[in-house]
C-alpha cells in the first residue's frame, strides 16, 4: 500500500522477495501458500502448491512449483542463492480448503492432503512452522511481507487476519 | 498434453457442438423457470492456462456463486455453473419472489433454491449431452460456494494438474434479455474424456 513493491505468485508458481518487498498470491482455494522467511536478512519466498506429490506427474516438462516435495526444495534454493540460511528459516501456510463438501474421492480430498505434504517436507528440512491458517471450506488471498515476516489472509467470510 | 495441442479445428467444433446442445438444452430450462426468452453465447472451447481460467468471470479475487457438481460415468469431468451476486439476486428474485436483503449474507434458504436451480440446468445441460453421445454421465449431488472464483474453479482443474498447466474448458454464457442476467457454464472433462466423447461421436483422432 504504501508503495510497496508486489510480487505476484501465480498458481502452481513460486517467486522470492526481499527489501521489504511483498508477495501475493490470490484465490487459494485447495491449493496451498507456503511461505517461508529468513528473519535475518530478510529475504522471503513464496510458493502456490497445487498437488501433494509429483510421483502422479504425467507432464512432459514437469513444472516443480506445483507439486509440494519439488516446489519446497527449489525455493529453499532460490532463497539460499539470495542469501538466506535454511536453518535460519520459518514457515508459514495458508490454504488447504476443501471447497465443496462432497463425499468419497479422493481428489477431494486434495486440500488437506496438501497440507500434510507440506508439513512433512518442512520437517524433512527442519524448517519450523510458526503459524498457519489451513483447512476450512472458504478461498484465501495471501499477502507476505519480506520486511515483518507477517502473512495476511484475506477471505470473503472472514474478512483479514495477519498470523 | 501434446494430446491437445494437436487438436484441429475441426475436434474443436465438435467439441463446441458439445457445449452448443448442452447448453442448448439447459438454456431452454431455464428460459421455462423463468417464464421469459433466454439467449446463449456461442460456446468458446479453449486450452486455458490456469492462471487464466477464472479471468473468464471476472478474475481470481472476483466473488462469485458458483454451484458444483462432479460428472460421473463414461466421461467424466467437472461441471461448474456460475453467476455473479447481481444475477444470482436477480434470479431469486424472480424464481422465487425472494427479495435478497443486502449486507446480510445469503440465508439457507436462498443458497439452496440456488443450488436447486443450478442442479437443474446442470441436469439438462448433462443429460442431453449424455442422449446425443450415448456416453453415461451421472452427475452428482450438487453443492454450492459463495466465494472467489479462482479458489473455486481451481477446484476443477486438479485432474489436469498432474498433466500440465492449462486445462481444456468448454464455456457457454447465458443472457436473460432485458436485465442482463449473466450466467455461465463451464464443462471441463477430465483429460481422459477427450478421447471417449470424440469417439462416441465418431470423430477419428487417428
Amino acid at each position: 500500500m504504501n508503495g510497496q513493491l508486489l510480487v505476484k505468485v501465480g498458481m502452481a508458481d513460486l517467486n522470492i522477495a526481499a527489501d521489504g518487498a511483498v508477495l501475493k498470491t490470490t484465490g487459494l482455494g485447495s491449493c496451498v501458500g507456503l511461505t517461508l522467511f529468513d528473519p535475518i536478512c530478510k529475504v522471503a519466498g513464496m510458493a502456490h502448491v497445487m498437488l501433494p506429490s509429483s510421483s502422479i506427474a504425467r507432464e512432459s516438462q514437469m513444472n516443480i512449483a506445483k507439486y509440494a516435495d519439488t516446489a519446497i526444495p527449489e525455493l529453499l534454493e532460490r532463497m539460499k542463492a539470495a542469501g538466506a540460511r535454511v536453518e535460519r528459516m520459518e514457515a508459514k501456510m495458508a490454504g488447504g480448503a476443501q471447497m465443496f463438501a462432497l463425499g468419497g474421492s479422493d481428489t477431494l480430498r486434495i486440500g488437506p492432503r496438501n497440507v500434510e505434504s507440506c508439513t512433512e517436507m518442512l520437517n524433512q528440512f527442519g524448517i519450523p512452522i510458526k503459524a498457519q491458517d489451513t483447512g476450512g471450506n472458504y478461498g484465501r488471498t495471501i499477502e507476505f511481507d519480506s520486511e515483518k515476516g507477517i502473512l495476511v489472509i484475506r477471505s470473503v467470510q472472514y474478512g483479514v487476519k495477519e498470523i | 498434453m501434446s494430446l491437445f495441442d494437436s487438436f484441429k479445428a475441426f475436434e474443436l467444433d465438435v467439441l463446441k457442438e458439445v457445449g452448443n446442445i448442452g447448453a442448448g438444452n439447459a438454456a431452454t430450462a431455464l428460459s421455462k423457470l423463468l417464464d421469459k426468452p433466454v439467449d446463449m453465447g456461442v460456446p468458446k472451447v479453449s486450452l486455458l492456462p490456469f492462471e487464466e481460467v477464472a479471468e473468464r468471470v471476472g478474475g481470481s479475487e472476483q466473488i462469485v456463486l458458483a454451484v458444483f457438481l462432479r460428472v460421473e460415468g463414461e466421461a467424466p469431468g467437472n461441471m461448474f455453473f456460475i453467476l455473479g451476486e447481481e444475477a444470482a439476486k436477480r434470479m431469486l428474485n424472480q424464481l422465487m419472489s425472494m427479495n435478497h436483503v443486502e449486507d446480510e449474507g445469503y440465508s439457507e434458504l436462498e443458497l439452496s433454491a440456488l443450488c436447486e436451480i443450478g442442479n437443474i440446468l446442470a441436469g439438462s445441460y448433462l443429460s442431453s449431452l449424455a442422449d446425443f453421445t450415448q456416453l453415461s454421465m451421472v452427475p452428482s449431488v450438487p453443492s454450492i460456494a459463495l466465494d472467489m472464483a479462482g479458489a473455486i474453479l481451481s477446484y476443477g482443474l486438479m485432474q489436469y494438474g498432474e498433466m500440465g498447466d492449462s486445462a481444456m474448458l468448454i464455456e457457454t454464457t447465458f443472457i436473460e434479455d432485458y436485465q442482463s442476467l449473466e450466467g455461465h457454464f463451464f464443462l471441463i472433462p477430465d483429460p481422459d474424456s477427450f478421447n471417449k466423447i470424440f469417439k462416441a461421436l465418431g470423430v477419428d483422432l487417428g
